[in-house]
Protein backbone atom coordinates (compact mmCIF):
# COMPACT_ATOMS: atom_id res chain seq x y z
CA UNK A 1 0.00 0.00 0.00
CA UNK A 2 0.98 3.29 -1.12
CA UNK A 3 2.10 6.17 1.47
CA UNK A 4 1.26 3.65 4.72
CA UNK A 5 4.67 3.02 6.71
CA UNK A 6 5.43 4.80 9.83
CA UNK A 7 7.26 7.27 8.33
CA UNK A 8 4.97 8.34 5.68
CA UNK A 9 2.89 11.17 6.34
CA UNK A 10 -0.45 12.36 4.62
CA UNK A 11 -0.06 14.54 2.51
CA UNK A 12 -2.64 17.23 4.04
CA UNK A 13 -0.65 17.73 7.12
CA UNK A 14 2.02 19.54 4.11
CA UNK A 15 5.21 18.99 5.64
CA UNK A 16 7.47 16.22 6.47
CA UNK A 17 8.32 14.31 9.51
CA UNK A 18 11.90 16.31 10.14
CA UNK A 19 9.26 19.38 9.40
CA UNK A 20 6.71 18.12 12.21
CA UNK A 21 9.48 18.07 14.69
CA UNK A 22 11.25 20.84 13.88
CA UNK A 23 7.02 22.72 13.98
CA UNK A 24 7.00 20.78 17.61
CA UNK A 25 10.31 22.17 18.86
CA UNK A 26 9.64 25.70 17.87
CA UNK A 27 6.44 25.58 19.15
CA UNK A 28 7.22 24.19 22.61
CA UNK A 29 10.08 25.66 23.48
CA UNK A 30 9.47 29.74 22.28
CA UNK A 31 6.72 29.75 24.84
CA UNK A 32 9.38 28.03 27.59
CA UNK A 33 11.82 31.00 26.50
CA UNK A 34 9.16 33.76 26.55
CA UNK A 35 8.05 32.28 30.02
CA UNK A 36 11.24 32.56 31.49
CA UNK A 37 12.32 36.04 30.52
CA UNK A 38 8.81 37.21 32.41
CA UNK A 39 9.34 35.09 35.50
CA UNK A 40 12.98 36.07 36.23
CA UNK A 41 11.97 39.85 36.57
CA UNK A 42 8.74 38.69 38.05
CA UNK A 43 10.51 35.94 40.57
CA UNK A 44 12.89 38.87 41.40
CA UNK A 45 10.17 41.36 42.29
CA UNK A 46 8.84 38.75 44.31
CA UNK A 47 11.70 38.34 46.15
CA UNK A 48 12.13 42.06 46.70
CA UNK A 49 8.75 42.47 47.52
CA UNK A 50 8.02 39.31 49.57
CA UNK A 51 4.13 40.70 50.65
CA UNK A 52 3.47 40.30 46.39
CA UNK A 53 4.32 36.31 45.97
CA UNK A 54 1.24 35.16 48.11
CA UNK A 55 -1.28 37.11 45.51
CA UNK A 56 1.41 36.52 42.46
CA UNK A 57 0.94 32.65 43.67
CA UNK A 58 -2.74 32.87 43.63
CA UNK A 59 -3.47 34.39 39.94
CA UNK A 60 -0.90 31.78 38.49
CA UNK A 61 -2.52 28.59 40.51
CA UNK A 62 -5.58 29.66 38.93
CA UNK A 63 -4.50 30.36 35.28
CA UNK A 64 -2.68 26.97 35.47
CA UNK A 65 -5.93 25.18 36.65
CA UNK A 66 -7.79 26.57 32.93
CA UNK A 67 -7.64 23.36 30.68
CA UNK A 68 -5.17 24.02 27.47
CA UNK A 69 -8.26 23.12 25.71
CA UNK A 70 -10.54 25.53 26.73
CA UNK A 71 -8.18 28.17 26.74
CA UNK A 72 -7.01 27.71 23.19
CA UNK A 73 -11.17 28.27 22.43
CA UNK A 74 -11.19 31.57 24.60
CA UNK A 75 -7.96 32.61 22.45
CA UNK A 76 -9.69 31.61 18.88
CA UNK A 77 -12.06 34.26 19.02
CA UNK A 78 -8.54 37.21 19.28
CA UNK A 79 -5.76 35.08 17.70
CA UNK A 80 -7.79 33.06 15.42
CA UNK A 81 -6.83 29.47 14.68
CA UNK A 82 -3.49 29.96 14.52
CA UNK A 83 0.28 28.90 16.38
CA UNK A 84 -0.10 32.14 18.54
CA UNK A 85 -3.36 30.51 19.64
CA UNK A 86 -1.26 27.30 21.30
CA UNK A 87 1.77 29.68 22.49
CA UNK A 88 0.00 31.97 24.26
CA UNK A 89 -1.72 29.59 26.98
CA UNK A 90 1.69 27.59 27.14
CA UNK A 91 3.81 30.71 27.96
CA UNK A 92 1.38 31.49 30.58
CA UNK A 93 1.79 27.80 32.33
CA UNK A 94 5.79 28.29 31.44
CA UNK A 95 5.73 31.05 33.72
CA UNK A 96 3.28 29.44 36.45
CA UNK A 97 5.73 26.80 36.63
CA UNK A 98 8.96 29.06 36.53
CA UNK A 99 8.24 31.26 38.95
CA UNK A 100 8.02 29.05 42.34
CA UNK A 101 11.63 27.86 41.18
CA UNK A 102 12.91 30.77 40.50
CA UNK A 103 11.95 32.34 43.91
CA UNK A 104 12.91 29.35 45.97
CA UNK A 105 15.88 29.27 44.08
CA UNK A 106 17.41 32.67 44.76
CA UNK A 107 15.45 32.51 48.17
CA UNK A 108 18.33 29.90 48.94
CA UNK A 109 21.10 31.43 48.88
CA UNK A 110 22.07 31.91 52.23
CA UNK A 111 22.38 35.54 54.16
CA UNK A 112 26.16 35.48 54.82
CA UNK A 113 26.69 34.95 51.32
CA UNK A 114 24.88 37.73 50.23
CA UNK A 115 27.33 40.06 53.11
CA UNK A 116 30.12 38.30 51.22
CA UNK A 117 28.89 39.72 47.88
CA UNK A 118 28.01 43.47 49.27
CA UNK A 119 31.21 43.12 51.10
CA UNK A 120 33.38 42.46 48.13
CA UNK A 121 31.87 45.75 46.52
CA UNK A 122 28.93 43.73 44.44
CA UNK A 123 25.90 46.31 44.14
CA UNK A 124 22.89 44.75 43.69
CA UNK A 125 22.90 44.29 39.62
CA UNK A 126 25.95 42.32 39.73
CA UNK A 127 25.07 40.45 43.17
CA UNK A 128 22.08 39.45 41.13
CA UNK A 129 23.92 38.22 38.01
CA UNK A 130 26.84 37.26 39.49
CA UNK A 131 25.73 35.36 43.02
CA UNK A 132 22.06 34.73 43.23
CA UNK A 133 21.26 33.94 39.96
CA UNK A 134 23.93 31.11 39.75
CA UNK A 135 23.20 29.76 42.89
CA UNK A 136 19.51 29.71 41.79
CA UNK A 137 20.53 27.72 38.47
CA UNK A 138 19.47 24.10 39.84
CA UNK A 139 15.87 25.23 40.96
CA UNK A 140 15.33 27.26 37.86
CA UNK A 141 16.17 24.48 35.65
CA UNK A 142 14.28 21.83 37.77
CA UNK A 143 11.24 24.32 37.34
CA UNK A 144 12.47 24.14 33.31
CA UNK A 145 12.45 20.92 32.86
CA UNK A 146 8.72 20.18 34.34
CA UNK A 147 7.68 23.43 31.88
CA UNK A 148 9.57 21.75 28.69
CA UNK A 149 7.97 18.21 29.17
CA UNK A 150 4.57 19.71 30.01
CA UNK A 151 4.78 22.64 26.88
CA UNK A 152 5.66 19.19 24.54
CA UNK A 153 3.12 17.28 25.64
CA UNK A 154 0.72 20.38 25.35
CA UNK A 155 1.47 21.40 21.85
CA UNK A 156 -0.53 18.00 20.59
CA UNK A 157 -3.40 19.38 21.79
CA UNK A 158 -3.62 21.99 19.23
CA UNK A 159 -4.46 19.59 17.37
CA UNK A 160 -7.97 20.02 17.82
CA UNK A 161 -8.42 24.11 16.79
CA UNK A 162 -7.50 22.88 13.40
CA UNK A 163 -3.97 21.20 12.61
CA UNK A 164 -2.12 23.33 14.92
CA UNK A 165 -0.50 20.47 16.80
CA UNK A 166 2.63 19.81 14.92
CA UNK A 167 3.04 15.81 15.85
CA UNK A 168 -0.20 16.26 17.52
CA UNK A 169 -1.34 16.58 13.76
CA UNK A 170 -0.81 12.55 13.44
CA UNK A 171 -2.99 11.95 16.28
CA UNK A 172 -5.80 13.69 14.11
CA UNK A 173 -4.89 11.66 10.49
CA UNK A 174 -4.56 8.24 12.78
CA UNK A 175 -7.88 8.59 13.58
CA UNK A 176 -9.04 9.76 10.00
CA UNK A 177 -7.16 7.38 8.18
CA UNK A 178 -7.47 4.43 10.61
CA UNK A 179 -3.81 4.07 10.39
CA UNK A 180 -2.49 3.28 14.02
CA UNK A 181 1.39 3.44 13.43
CA UNK A 182 0.85 7.31 12.37
CA UNK A 183 -0.65 7.69 16.70
CA UNK A 184 2.45 5.55 17.71
CA UNK A 185 4.80 7.39 15.56
CA UNK A 186 3.47 10.70 16.94
CA UNK A 187 3.35 9.61 20.24
CA UNK A 188 7.15 7.65 20.56
CA UNK A 189 8.49 10.64 18.89
CA UNK A 190 7.00 13.46 20.99
CA UNK A 191 8.00 11.24 23.99
CA UNK A 192 11.57 10.78 22.63
CA UNK A 193 11.49 14.38 21.94
CA UNK A 194 10.73 15.35 26.13
CA UNK A 195 13.76 12.70 26.78
CA UNK A 196 15.86 14.63 24.98
CA UNK A 197 15.41 18.15 26.03
CA UNK A 198 15.37 16.71 29.70
CA UNK A 199 18.73 15.14 29.11
CA UNK A 200 19.82 18.47 27.27
CA UNK A 201 18.70 20.45 30.42
CA UNK A 202 19.96 18.56 33.10
CA UNK A 203 23.71 18.62 30.67
CA UNK A 204 23.23 22.32 30.90
CA UNK A 205 22.79 22.38 34.73
CA UNK A 206 25.91 20.88 34.99
CA UNK A 207 27.71 22.95 32.66
CA UNK A 208 26.45 26.09 34.74
CA UNK A 209 27.03 24.92 37.98
CA UNK A 210 30.71 23.52 37.93
CA UNK A 211 31.08 23.90 41.39
CA UNK A 212 28.33 21.23 42.40
CA UNK A 213 29.78 17.25 43.09
CA UNK A 214 29.05 15.49 40.13
CA UNK A 215 27.19 12.10 40.38
CA UNK A 216 26.52 10.92 43.31
CA UNK A 217 24.21 11.96 46.26
CA UNK A 218 23.84 15.81 44.85
CA UNK A 219 22.41 14.75 41.61
CA UNK A 220 19.62 12.12 43.00
CA UNK A 221 19.02 14.65 44.86
CA UNK A 222 18.53 17.26 42.37
CA UNK A 223 16.53 14.56 40.43
CA UNK A 224 14.24 14.10 43.30
CA UNK A 225 13.72 17.83 43.63
CA UNK A 226 13.10 17.87 40.04
CA UNK A 227 10.55 15.42 39.83
CA UNK A 228 7.82 17.84 42.69
CA UNK A 229 6.38 19.51 40.78
CA UNK A 230 6.44 23.16 41.28
CA UNK A 231 2.82 23.93 41.17
CA UNK A 232 2.44 21.11 43.28
CA UNK A 233 3.96 22.79 46.18
CA UNK A 234 0.92 24.04 48.75
CA UNK A 235 1.07 27.07 47.29
CA UNK A 236 -2.56 28.35 48.67
CA UNK A 237 -0.53 28.15 51.81
CA UNK A 238 3.24 29.17 51.03
CA UNK A 239 2.63 32.99 52.52
CA UNK A 240 5.28 32.69 55.31
CA UNK A 241 8.50 34.10 54.23
CA UNK B 1 -20.26 38.46 18.10
CA UNK B 2 -18.38 38.66 21.46
CA UNK B 3 -16.69 35.41 23.40
CA UNK B 4 -18.91 36.79 25.95
CA UNK B 5 -22.26 36.66 24.09
CA UNK B 6 -21.50 33.07 22.85
CA UNK B 7 -21.40 31.59 26.26
CA UNK B 8 -24.43 33.76 27.70
CA UNK B 9 -25.96 32.35 24.81
CA UNK B 10 -25.12 28.86 25.61
CA UNK B 11 -26.29 29.02 29.20
CA UNK B 12 -29.62 31.21 28.08
CA UNK B 13 -30.52 27.87 25.63
CA UNK B 14 -32.80 25.91 27.70
CA UNK B 15 -32.28 23.11 25.21
CA UNK B 16 -28.97 22.52 26.66
CA UNK B 17 -30.27 21.83 30.45
CA UNK B 18 -31.93 18.53 29.68
CA UNK B 19 -31.30 14.82 28.46
CA UNK B 20 -28.24 12.68 27.85
CA UNK B 21 -26.35 15.74 25.79
CA UNK B 22 -27.46 18.47 28.70
CA UNK B 23 -25.14 20.65 30.69
CA UNK B 24 -26.27 18.37 34.14
CA UNK B 25 -25.94 14.74 32.38
CA UNK B 26 -22.70 15.87 31.12
CA UNK B 27 -21.04 17.55 34.23
CA UNK B 28 -21.77 14.84 36.07
CA UNK B 29 -20.39 12.12 33.52
CA UNK B 30 -17.41 14.29 33.04
CA UNK B 31 -17.15 14.11 37.33
CA UNK B 32 -17.74 10.20 37.09
CA UNK B 33 -14.56 9.93 34.88
CA UNK B 34 -12.53 12.23 36.66
CA UNK B 35 -12.94 11.13 40.00
CA UNK B 36 -12.79 7.31 38.88
CA UNK B 37 -9.45 8.23 37.52
CA UNK B 38 -8.18 9.87 40.42
CA UNK B 39 -9.34 7.05 42.52
CA UNK B 40 -7.44 4.56 41.16
CA UNK B 41 -4.22 6.80 40.46
CA UNK B 42 -4.64 7.07 44.38
CA UNK B 43 -5.09 3.82 45.67
CA UNK B 44 -2.17 2.86 43.65
CA UNK B 45 0.38 5.96 44.11
CA UNK B 46 -0.49 7.10 47.88
CA UNK B 47 0.11 3.76 49.60
CA UNK B 48 3.62 3.44 48.02
CA UNK B 49 4.32 7.10 48.09
CA UNK B 50 3.69 7.12 52.13
CA UNK B 51 5.60 4.11 52.64
CA UNK B 52 8.94 4.65 50.20
CA UNK B 53 9.19 8.31 51.87
CA UNK B 54 8.21 6.77 55.44
CA UNK B 55 11.45 4.53 55.09
CA UNK B 56 12.93 7.47 52.84
CA UNK B 57 14.18 4.86 50.48
CA UNK B 58 13.02 4.14 46.98
CA UNK B 59 13.02 8.47 46.22
CA UNK B 60 15.57 7.97 43.49
CA UNK B 61 13.72 5.33 41.31
CA UNK B 62 10.26 7.41 42.34
CA UNK B 63 11.64 10.46 40.60
CA UNK B 64 12.61 8.77 37.46
CA UNK B 65 9.84 7.22 37.04
CA UNK B 66 8.04 11.03 37.23
CA UNK B 67 10.01 12.17 35.14
CA UNK B 68 9.58 9.34 32.69
CA UNK B 69 5.94 9.54 32.90
CA UNK B 70 5.91 13.25 32.32
CA UNK B 71 7.37 12.70 28.74
CA UNK B 72 4.46 10.62 27.91
CA UNK B 73 2.01 12.76 25.68
CA UNK B 74 -1.79 12.04 26.95
CA UNK B 75 -3.35 13.20 24.15
CA UNK B 76 -1.29 10.83 22.23
CA UNK B 77 -1.45 8.32 24.50
CA UNK B 78 -5.67 8.35 24.28
CA UNK B 79 -5.63 7.96 20.71
CA UNK B 80 -3.12 4.99 20.71
CA UNK B 81 -5.66 3.25 23.68
CA UNK B 82 -8.65 3.95 21.34
CA UNK B 83 -6.62 2.37 18.22
CA UNK B 84 -5.34 -0.85 21.15
CA UNK B 85 -8.66 -1.20 22.71
CA UNK B 86 -11.12 0.78 20.82
CA UNK B 87 -14.10 2.77 22.58
CA UNK B 88 -15.34 2.25 26.28
CA UNK B 89 -13.89 3.40 29.93
CA UNK B 90 -10.90 1.37 30.18
CA UNK B 91 -8.84 2.63 26.60
CA UNK B 92 -9.52 6.10 28.76
CA UNK B 93 -8.70 5.61 32.24
CA UNK B 94 -5.14 4.14 31.59
CA UNK B 95 -4.16 8.10 29.84
CA UNK B 96 -5.67 8.83 33.19
CA UNK B 97 -4.58 7.25 35.91
CA UNK B 98 -0.82 7.43 34.17
CA UNK B 99 -1.20 11.42 34.49
CA UNK B 100 -2.44 11.38 38.02
CA UNK B 101 -0.30 8.89 39.90
CA UNK B 102 3.13 10.99 39.29
CA UNK B 103 2.29 14.38 41.16
CA UNK B 104 0.41 12.39 43.74
CA UNK B 105 3.55 9.83 44.22
CA UNK B 106 6.03 11.86 44.39
CA UNK B 107 3.90 14.71 46.80
CA UNK B 108 3.46 12.17 49.21
CA UNK B 109 7.03 10.70 48.89
CA UNK B 110 7.98 13.97 49.46
CA UNK B 111 5.69 14.88 52.12
CA UNK B 112 6.89 12.02 54.40
CA UNK B 113 10.46 12.19 53.67
CA UNK B 114 10.55 16.23 54.62
CA UNK B 115 8.35 15.61 57.88
CA UNK B 116 10.82 17.30 60.84
CA UNK B 117 12.33 14.85 62.81
CA UNK B 118 11.79 16.69 65.91
CA UNK B 119 7.95 16.26 66.32
CA UNK B 120 8.23 12.71 65.76
CA UNK B 121 11.06 12.66 68.23
CA UNK B 122 9.14 14.18 70.93
CA UNK B 123 5.79 11.71 70.07
CA UNK B 124 8.14 8.73 70.74
CA UNK B 125 9.65 10.25 73.78
CA UNK B 126 5.85 10.63 75.18
CA UNK B 127 5.54 6.67 74.87
CA UNK B 128 3.67 6.42 71.36
CA UNK B 129 4.65 3.41 69.54
CA UNK B 130 4.88 3.37 65.63
CA UNK B 131 1.15 3.07 64.57
CA UNK B 132 0.30 6.18 66.57
CA UNK B 133 3.56 7.91 65.56
CA UNK B 134 2.18 7.33 61.62
CA UNK B 135 -1.23 8.45 61.98
CA UNK B 136 -1.20 11.18 64.85
CA UNK B 137 1.84 12.87 63.83
CA UNK B 138 3.62 12.37 60.43
CA UNK B 139 0.53 11.91 58.27
CA UNK B 140 -0.75 15.05 60.00
CA UNK B 141 2.31 17.44 59.33
CA UNK B 142 2.39 15.83 55.94
CA UNK B 143 -0.98 16.22 54.84
CA UNK B 144 -1.15 19.67 52.90
CA UNK B 145 1.46 18.41 50.73
CA UNK B 146 0.20 15.32 50.18
CA UNK B 147 -3.22 17.40 49.33
CA UNK B 148 -1.37 19.70 46.52
CA UNK B 149 -0.35 16.52 44.87
CA UNK B 150 -3.68 15.27 44.93
CA UNK B 151 -4.81 18.37 43.65
CA UNK B 152 -2.52 18.55 40.81
CA UNK B 153 -3.57 15.37 39.50
CA UNK B 154 -6.97 16.68 39.88
CA UNK B 155 -6.90 19.57 37.62
CA UNK B 156 -4.78 17.70 35.18
CA UNK B 157 -7.62 14.76 35.08
CA UNK B 158 -10.18 16.87 34.52
CA UNK B 159 -8.74 19.00 31.82
CA UNK B 160 -7.86 15.77 30.01
CA UNK B 161 -11.40 14.16 30.39
CA UNK B 162 -12.52 16.90 28.43
CA UNK B 163 -10.08 15.86 25.51
CA UNK B 164 -11.36 12.00 25.73
CA UNK B 165 -14.35 13.58 24.13
CA UNK B 166 -12.09 13.00 21.06
CA UNK B 167 -12.59 8.96 21.48
CA UNK B 168 -16.21 8.78 21.68
CA UNK B 169 -16.53 9.52 25.46
CA UNK B 170 -19.16 12.04 27.51
CA UNK B 171 -18.66 14.51 29.52
CA UNK B 172 -17.94 18.42 28.89
CA UNK B 173 -15.42 17.66 26.26
CA UNK B 174 -18.41 16.60 24.03
CA UNK B 175 -19.93 20.40 23.86
CA UNK B 176 -16.60 21.18 22.53
CA UNK B 177 -15.40 17.99 19.81
CA UNK B 178 -19.12 18.02 18.77
CA UNK B 179 -19.17 21.87 18.39
CA UNK B 180 -15.74 22.19 16.37
CA UNK B 181 -17.46 19.59 14.18
CA UNK B 182 -20.36 21.29 13.38
CA UNK B 183 -18.52 24.57 13.46
CA UNK B 184 -21.26 25.61 15.95
CA UNK B 185 -18.79 28.42 18.02
CA UNK B 186 -21.26 29.27 20.88
CA UNK B 187 -21.43 24.99 22.02
CA UNK B 188 -17.73 25.15 21.62
CA UNK B 189 -17.30 27.91 23.75
CA UNK B 190 -20.10 27.11 26.11
CA UNK B 191 -18.12 23.63 26.76
CA UNK B 192 -14.54 25.27 27.00
CA UNK B 193 -16.36 27.93 29.75
CA UNK B 194 -17.64 24.50 31.41
CA UNK B 195 -14.52 22.59 31.80
CA UNK B 196 -12.02 25.54 32.85
CA UNK B 197 -15.22 26.09 35.43
CA UNK B 198 -15.00 22.71 36.96
CA UNK B 199 -10.87 22.79 36.94
CA UNK B 200 -11.28 26.24 39.42
CA UNK B 201 -13.91 24.22 41.51
CA UNK B 202 -11.55 21.15 41.80
CA UNK B 203 -9.48 24.06 43.45
CA UNK B 204 -12.02 25.46 45.80
CA UNK B 205 -12.54 21.83 46.32
CA UNK B 206 -9.57 21.02 47.73
CA UNK B 207 -8.68 24.34 49.44
CA UNK B 208 -12.10 23.81 51.65
CA UNK B 209 -10.71 19.81 52.42
CA UNK B 210 -7.56 21.26 53.48
CA UNK B 211 -9.34 24.35 55.76
CA UNK B 212 -11.11 21.23 57.13
CA UNK B 213 -8.75 18.30 56.91
CA UNK B 214 -5.57 20.66 58.11
CA UNK B 215 -4.79 20.88 61.43
CA UNK B 216 -4.29 24.33 62.52
CA UNK B 217 -1.19 24.22 63.65
CA UNK B 218 0.26 22.68 60.87
CA UNK B 219 -1.68 25.63 58.38
CA UNK B 220 -0.17 28.31 60.43
CA UNK B 221 3.20 27.84 58.87
CA UNK B 222 6.73 26.93 60.33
Amino acid sequence: MRGAGFFDIPSDLQTSYLGLIGLHVEEALIPVAIGLAIALPLGQLCVRFSWLYAPVLWVTTVLYAIPSLAFFIFLIDYTGATRTTVMIPLTVYSLVLLVPSIVDGVRSVPQETMSAATAMGFGPVQRYLKVQLPIAVPAIVAGLRVAVASSISLVSIGALIGNQGALGNLLQDAILYHRSNLAMNSVVTTAVLAVLMDIALVLLRMALTPWMPRGGRAARRAARTAAVEPTARPALEDTTV
Amino acid sequence: MSIFQFISDFFRDSAHWHGQSGIPHRTLEHLQYSFMALGIAAGIALPVGLVTGHTGRGGNALALIATAARALPSYGLLVLMFFWLGIGLTPVMIPLVALAVPPILVNSYEAMRTVEPSPVDAARGMGMGPVAVLFQVELPVALPLILSGLRSAAIQVVSTTAIAATVSLGGLGRFVIDGLYQRNYEIVVGGATLIAGLALAMIALFWLVERLTVSPGVRGGR
